[in-house]
């Protein structure tokens, strides 16, 4: 079918060949838009991590729901992390399949835990 | 011979090797710490009514080594946004930033906080003799509140010897605020600062402890899971820390020199590894500090 | 391009000198860099067939002896057993006769070592750094250094294990698995190092073989990502490639799992904590001083989450070298293509979420088995559709009955024995009964052992012509498959019938005092039967002999053969044999799908990938297309 979409190896660059300069002029523009976002989530991540503390010495009613507000502000801070310092909200499509398939294991990872609490022995 | 693709992006799936190959790697990273905290949260399920702590780590200096560890995911990131930019000085101080930002954290961590638990003293009551320390557990007061029960009275422990010496027959432990005052208000929930061990004295019989030991991986579920997780973690961090350092010292320079955009990929792959560390300290944080 | 077309039909034997040029001046390094920490994938994959062969051997000799156990209860082990008592000490074979202790030694490690130091090694590593790059075009795994550490990390994870025989109180003893609070409890205690004993040196060992797999698993997906040559599309990969890519995505996550159990095991062994440890343990009728409150089913979880995946680590990479070889002697395409492909898909995916179907004993819920059963039985169904498009693939066609073909068709029907006797154990109900009975041992070895195996051996039979340029010996390659077939058949079958009496899978005396050592089958006890399956065993043991000679002997002396002797059509077969470093003197260009055996209208009946598409192909295809074929 599509034979021609790949470039043969040679055609790659060497290490030790000079970066292309107009390349090189497009990457830099791009990043340096992104600083000023880079600091922001920084700095959220921070604003954050005073809330989980201030969050902690509420009490929700039961620790169950305790639990659920930490980790529902503990996972908006790691998608924070992963979306835009590891560029997950601009990746290449490959990485998102290895990333879909490792997040359905980690799922079934946790069912584990379900198990345990289900267990009629120790239940 | 030549690896293609080592530093340019092969066009068809837009991604240079060694970026494939972290990102395959923090997948196994995410089930390696998904294996631990779910095993975290299966024990801690699994756990009798109030034998899981609370309020035993130092939250300021958690706190503390959070933000640490946010602010040197900032500098790493910058530390490759200069590079995009060639601004190779600017990438040098970021890196350094990025590094003391790790050692810092390793050396609170190993010089401040896990000493200081393995300075720490917990024995377990047993069951029917709770009653006959309920002086130091308040448990009364606890269940009219509706609060899960105490088992456990804690604090430094006067006569070390008792841990070994079978003709020692009590533990003399100088007690933590919570068994010193147990029917306070205020030790119901944990204290946000650390609180010291009073000078009140406690006696313990032997014969009435269920299990006694030092606040050390031994301890309990907690702490094996604590000192696990963190280690495993605090692993990671000197891990990184090595790595920031090879590509900070010349070997850097030199790469840079000959191409630049190599080391920027090498520097983006580093810092792919450092944010999932810090993501996993994200959720070690709360889970472990806070709740 | 128009180079690489050429690069097909390249007839030459001798070595072109300008080939070696492709890899720089590699030819000029010296032994220990050329061959002990060499970068390069096929040195690699040949370090890891060899060491992988020789723990083979090694795992199946513990077997040899146990047999002796187990047919001959408490007799002294012939020719071996004063020279075993001598280097192991009373404790481990006492006059002769070996004590329960080294038995139960001699089953848990001869589990590990063929599964994690010989079965993983051969299959997926040693064949998959060999081949896996040539079938893809590739000059070089992506990361040849973390290539080399893997092997190095599986080379030191295996010492590890072997320094366990001799430390006092011998190797892990704890059965393959582990189960706690038996391991976390086992080799302690006065006469033991508390570092230096086989089980903590098991966790050791385990760690270093993990990591080992996960450098290997990261190389391997990002190769195969990253590195096919042009007009390499997904769908032209070959199925073995298909096969090593899902193996390699298990093996990354499902390990990693059990790295997290191991380091915890290793916590409750050596920091006296207890993930593992229940309360209100009592040993030796003393209350066991630990804090408690761990859980030995947590062990059990997370050991099966990578247990299973583990299972088809070892079938898959199998089931892809099978495919290769019928697809080349029957000299037609593979049956279905694009459905192994997505079988092998489903089967990875599936194989995360079956794992308490090895727990059925620990009493979990209805629930939780009516789940667990039911995603069992449903991946059975991808199972089935990967055998059955091989055997359709035989319909019809011309089949060449070479030795590496003798192996694929022998591993069909006994891959289809293990698969079909696993159906029973799949049910919560029946497998009450035989669970951990003679049954299950036979179950899977008939599925690693004759079938693995008869895989590896059919592989190493099929690509040694492109590792040395010389092929095996034909004759004595029929003579190690007839006898290694037949001995296979009556090792495993009886056990069957032993295992539904209710033979126990973890007896020392070869079950002599049980209850219903007297009942027969055709004349034959339960006991009994340990005779000639021992007998059996051994003559196997014999039967690999003619395979060793004939595997050294061959690399100097075998027959010469050109690049291509079996005709093959994918990209292996365009690189010289032995291929140089960086594999391909000009880069391959790939044209077509790897299984173009026949083709109508082409004078030979194979056509290479490498081949471009002609006006007579295009016919042929839309000719195949109307009539329904593909």
């Amino acid at each position: 079918m599509d034979e021609t979409q790949q470039p043969t190896i040679a055609e790659t660059l060497p290490v030790g060949t000079p970066p292309d300069e107009a390349h090189d002029e497009h990457a830099a523009h791009d990043v340096s838009k992104h600083i000023r976002a880079y600091l922001m989530v920084g700095l959220t991540l921070l604003v954050f991590t005073g809330i989980t503390v201030l969050l902690s010495y509420m009490n929700f009613g039961t620790q169950k729901a305790n639990v659920a507000v930490a980790m529902l502000v503990a996972t908006f801070k790691a998608g924070l992390v992963a979306a835009i310092f590891m560029h997950l909200s601009n990746e290449k499509r490959m990485i998102y399949r290895i990333l879909v398939f490792t997040f359905f294991f980690v799922l079934g990872l946790f069912w584990l835990t379900y198990l345990a609490w289900y267990d009629p022995i120790t239940r | 011979m030549e690896i293609p693709y080592t530093v340019t992006a092969r066009p068809d799936t837009g991604l240079w090797n060694a970026k494939v190959g972290i990102w395959l790697f923090l997948a196994s990273e995410v089930m390696l710490f998904g294996g631990l905290f779910s095993a975290y949260v299966f024990l801690r399920l699994d756990a009798e009514p109030g034998a899981w702590p609370h309020g035993l780590l130092n939250v300021p200096v958690g706190t503390m080594n959070t933000a640490i560890l946010i602010a040197s995911s900032v500098t790493v990131v910058m530390a490759w946004a200069s590079l995009k930019m060639r601004k190779f000085r600017a990438y040098w101080w970021y890196m350094l930033i990025t590094i003391l930002c790790g050692v810092i954290f390793l050396a609170v961590k190993l010089v401040y906080e896990w000493p200081q638990k393995f300075d720490h003293f917990g024995a377990f009551i047993k069951k029917d003799k709770l009653e006959k320390y309920e002086r130091y557990l308040g448990n009364h007061h606890l269940a009219e509140k509706g609060l899960p029960p105490r088992t456990e009275v804690s604090g430094h422990l006067h006569n070390h010897e008792a841990l070994h010496d079978a003709n020692v027959k009590e533990y003399e432990i100088a007690l933590d605020p919570v068994n010193a005052d147990p029917t306070n208000p205020n030790m119901d929930r944990p204290h946000f600062l650390y609180v010291p061990p009073t000078d009140k004295i406690g006696t313990i019989e032997k014969e009435d402890v269920e299990y006694a030991n030092m606040f050390l991986p031994k301890h309990s579920a907690y702490f094996a899971s604590y000192f696990t997780i963190t280690g495993l973690h605090g692993a990671h961090v000197l891990g990184g820390v090595i790595v920031f350092t090879y590509l900070w010292l010349p070997m850097g320079t030199k790469l840079y020199k000959r191409n630049p955009e190599h080391l920027a990929n090498r520097v983006e792959v580093a810092g792919l590894f450092w944010h999932f560390v810090d993501l996993v300290w994200i959720f070690v944080f709360p889970l472990f500090y806070l709740l | 391009m128009d180079a690489s077309s050429g690069l097909a039909t390249q007839p030459h034997a001798e070595h072109d000198p300008h080939h070696a040029e492709g890899g720089h001046d590699h030819h000029e390094l010296p032994f220990w860099r050329k061959y002990i920490i060499s970068t390069d994938h096929k040195v690699i994959g040949i370090q890891y067939g060899i060491t992988g062969l020789i723990f083979l051997f090694f795992g199946f000799s513990l077997m040899m002896l146990m047999r002796w156990q187990l047919a001959y209860p408490g007799q002294q082990i012939p020719l071996l057993g004063n020279v075993l008592g001598r280097m192991f000490g009373p404790g481990a074979v006492d006059k002769g006769v070996m004590t329960p202790e080294f038995y139960n030694s001699l089953g848990a490690m001869h589990g590990t070592i063929m599964i994690f130091l010989g079965i993983v090694p051969i299959a997926f590593a040693a064949f998959g750094n060999f081949v896996v790059p040539l079938q893809i075009g590739a000059p070089d795994m992506t990361f040849p250094k973390i290539n080399m550490a893997s092997y190095q990390a599986f080379f030191f994870g295996g010492i590890v294990m072997l320094i366990s025989f001799f430390v006092p109180g011998g190797a892990a003893k704890g059965g393959w698995t582990s189960y706690t609070p038996l391991a976390v409890l086992a080799d302690k205690g006065p006469g033991t190092d508390p570092f230096w004993n086989g089980q903590t040196l098991w966790l050791v060992g385990f760690i270093l073989l993990i990591t080992s797999s996960l450098l290997g698993a990261v190389n391997f997906i990002a190769t195969i990502i990253q590195l096919r040559a042009k007009g390499m599309t997904w769908m032209r990969l070959p199925f073995f490639v298909w096969a090593q890519f899902v193996t390699a995505f298990l093996l990354l996550l499902a390990f990693p799992p059990l790295e997290s159990a191991v380091v915890m095991q290793l916590m409750d062994r050596l920091a006296g904590t207890s993930f593992f440890m229940p309360s209100g343990l009592v040993v030796q009728n003393q209350p066991l001083h630990i804090s408690g409150g761990g859980s030995p089913l947590l062990w059990q979880h997370l050991f099966w989450f990578l247990g299973h995946p583990e299972v088809y680590v070892l079938i898959l990479p199998g089931m892809g070298i099978v495919a290769e070889i019928i697809a080349n002697n029957t000299r037609k395409p593979l049956w279905g293509y694009k459905s192994l492909v997505f079988a092998a898909l489903v089967l990875g995916f599936l194989s995360f979420i079956v794992w308490a179907h090895h727990m059925w004993l620990t009493g979990m819920g209805s629930v939780v088995s009516a789940f667990f059963q039911t995603t069992t039985m449903i991946i059975s169904i991808p199972s089935v559709i990967i055998l059955s498009a091989f055997f359709i693939s035989l319909w019809g066609g011309s089949i060449r009955f070479n030795v590496p073909m003798l192996f694929a068709t022998a591993f069909l029907p006994m891959f289809g024995i293990g698969g079909l006797t696993g159906i029973p154990l799949a049910f919560n109900s029946a497998d009450l009964y035989l669970h951990d009975t003679y049954y299950v041992i036979a179950h899977f070895h008939y599925i690693v052992a004759p079938g693995t195996i008869f895989a590896v051996f059919a592989g190493i039979y099929f690509w040694f012509p492109k590792a040395t340029g010389r092929r095996m010996n034909e004759f004595w390659g029929k003579v190690h498959f007839w006898p290694s077939l037949i001995c296979m058949n009556i090792i495993f079958l009886p056990m069957f019938l032993q295992g539904m009496l209710g033979m126990h899978r973890r007896w020392y005396d070869g079950g002599k005092d049980w209850a219903l050592a007297g009942e027969k089958v055709w004349g034959v006890s339960g006991f009994e039967w340990n005779t000639p399956i021992s007998i059996a065993a051994w003559v196997m043991g014999l039967a690999q002999i003619p395979f060793i000679i004939n595997f050294f002997w061959s690399i100097k002396r075998g027959q010469k053969v050109n690049d291509n002797p079996w005709e093959a059509t994918t990209l292996e077969w365009t690189a010289p044999s032995p291929p140089p470093h960086g594999n391909f003197a000009v880069t391959p260009v790939v044209y077509r799908g790897p299984y173009e055996y026949s083709l109508p209208g082409r004078e030979t009946d194979f056509t290479m990938q490498t081949e471009p598409m002609t006006e007579g192909d295009r016919k042929a295809y839309e000719a195949a297309a109307a009539a329904g074929v593909h």
